[in-house]
């Protein structure tokens, strides 16, 4: 095992001493970052600014993706999530997707953008004949394309709807991202709404997940960023708050490392060594965008 | 040795008695409830009542922990706020209908119960011997994580309920587990009926899972007359789950109907 990077890591002296800590308590979720940074849109809330010439996090190799299984096997991880950027620009996306099923059941981060009949025609496969779960996650930000392109791009909107129907007809219900990006798609009436929406798409079993905005990446220039840096100095825990965030029970690996979450993997302070089993020690929630997640219940995995 | 294990009663009094008399008759000299007695159904005392009265040794739930210590919520680990909607109504009506005589009862149920049949170190647990809210699905459960679980256990057999689905697998290590399903309500498989696991040391594949009728449209009647969701009501009568459906895993989710 490498020596863990705690040098790196927020500490009481260096800086915000009375953010809350959060013990690490198993490796339940691990979010592999195959595609790196690099996405075929550039969506304009993106937390992580990926994009088409985004490199700054590289696509991860096989070797890399097959070494964080293993790892995560020995850890007794219950599910993997790959994300990215966009998973299916990964070359080897196949190839990695069978060997992550065969160790537990994964979750694939996707836009749908390249999700083409044969790619779905392969999927079903494996969503038919796997052991473990396979599920795919689709981001759509929008009932319409005046609602959604703004923020994910001109004419995605049609072509992420075609690939859910094309999922739909192939037996596979996707699970549908929503990303509260305007008043129009808060609250249980947006939600349902949106549900008879993916409905209408020949979705028989609907399943959506509204996410709230992450004030870091694209979005802060989108918007703006938090109006505090850390709102949660001088906050207390509950356990039950504590032992659900995702940071106590998952680790992100990307090309660059282990990080805290998903949502920090640019954030260097973020990073905890190169090792999964250095991920295996307590954080203290000194970033910005951690009171998303304790404040508003951002929880990452569906 | 024959012993049988009940899952999730969610007050379906009406299945727990068919069960007791069935298990019986299949030849079970030892009875376990994996806890979660109440939430769903009508008049919650009636599960707890039979439970004492027959001395049927109990893990305690999440529902059980909640009801028992009147606490904010049921504990079932929901994320999704339709699910939460429709367990803030479970919980409300269970929690009014618990008699404060049994609330201390229900406090004290221990977390788990180990087991030996003959041998055979069983754990019975609600969720998992790590949380007792943790859902253990067939496809998301993979050999390795149980592996874990099962082995820190330091048992043989680690039994559990909590998600309603029942299944059972033997680990490459010789170890298994055993999800013993739920007597509150149908498998989401279009089967009025409900589940129990029954247990025979003698055979080579010890566990099997028991079908059960019992009177569900009497069930569906009284949860109308309690006022409880006609959606509960309708997974009664069709073996459909209409609620809690985002807890389910994608493979799960496409065998139901909804």
């Amino acid at each position: 095992m490498n020596e863990p990077e705690a040098h790196l890591l927020p500490s009481a002296a260096s800086r915000t001493p009375s953010a809350p800590c959060v013990n690490f308590r198993w490796l339940d979720t691990l979010w592999v970052q195959i595609a790196g940074t690099l996405c075929n849109i550039a969506c304009r809330h993106c937390f992580i600014t990926c994009g088409p010439k985004a490199f700054e996090i590289p696509m991860m190799t096989v070797g890399q993706v097959e070494s964080a299984l293993e790892q995560g096997r020995a850890l007794g991880v219950r599910q993997i999530y790959y994300t990215g950027g966009e998973p299916f620009l990964h070359p080897q996306i196949r190839q990695l997707t069978e060997a992550a099923i065969a160790v537990a059941a994964l979750t694939i981060v996707t836009n749908a953008l390249l999700l083409d009949e044969e790619t779905v025609h392969w999927l079903a496969g494996v969503f038919e004949t796997s052991r473990y779960s396979l599920d795919l996650r689709v981001s759509l930000d929008g009932m319409t394309p005046e609602q959604n392109d703004p923020v994910r791009g001109r004419e995605t909107f049609e072509k992420i709807v075609a690939a859910i129907g094309r999922l739909a007809r192939a037996g596979i219900s996707p699970v549908v991202t929503v990303v509260e990006h305007e008043e129009g798609l808060a609250g249980s009436e947006a939600r349902s709404r949106f549900l008879d929406f993916i409905r209408s798409l020949g979705v028989p079993r609907p399943r959506l997940k509204f996410l709230p905005l992450l004030r870091i990446g694209r979005e802060e220039r989108r918007t703006h960023g938090y109006e505090t840096a850390n709102a949660l100095v001088g906050e207390r825990l509950s356990s039950d708050v504590e032992s659900t965030l995702l940071c106590a029970n998952g680790r992100a690996v990307t090309a660059r490392g282990v990080f805290t979450c998903p949502i920090l993997v640019k954030h260097p302070t973020a990073r905890m060594g190169k090792e999964l089993a250095d991920g295996r020690r307590p954080i203290r929630l000194d970033w910005s965008a951690c009171q998303t997640c304790v404040l508003e219940g951002l929880r990452c995995n569906t | 040795m024959r012993a049988a294990f009940f899952g999730g009663i969610y007050s379906n009094y009406l299945g727990l008695a068919a069960a007791l008399v069935d298990a019986r008759r299949r030849g079970a000299e030892a009875i376990f409830c994996l806890g979660d007695i109440g939430g769903f159904g009508p008049h919650p005392d009636r599960s707890i009542e039979l439970l004492r009265a027959h001395g049927i040794p109990t893990v305690q739930g999440n529902y059980d922990d909640a009801v028992g210590n009147a606490k904010a919520d049921c504990g079932c680990g929901y994320t999704d706020p339709v699910d939460n909607h429709f367990a803030r109504i479970s919980y409300a009506y269970t929690l009014e209908h618990t008699s404060a005589i049994h609330r201390p009862w229900l406090a004290n149920l221990p977390s788990r119960i180990l087991f030996d049949a003959e041998g055979t170190r069983c754990l019975l647990v609600h969720g998992s011997p790590r949380q007792v809210n943790e859902f253990l699905w067939d496809s998301t459960s993979p050999d390795d994580f149980l592996e874990h679980l099962v082995s820190s256990a330091d048992v043989d057999v680690l039994l559990c309920t909590h998600t309603g689905i029942h299944w059972q697998r033997a680990l490459p290590s010789g170890r298994r587990v055993v999800n013993v399903g739920a007597l509150g309500r149908p498998a989401n498989d279009g089967r009025t009926n409900v589940w129990y696991a029954l247990m025979d040391t003698d055979r080579s594949e010890p566990f099997e899972f028991v079908p059960l009728r019992y009177d569900h449209q009497r069930l569906a009647h009284e949860m109308r007359q309690e006022a409880l969701p006609e959606q509960f009501v309708e997974t009664v009568l069709t073996g459909w789950w209409t609620t809690c459906l985002e807890i389910l895993p994608a493979k799960e989710r496409s065998r139901g109907k909804f």
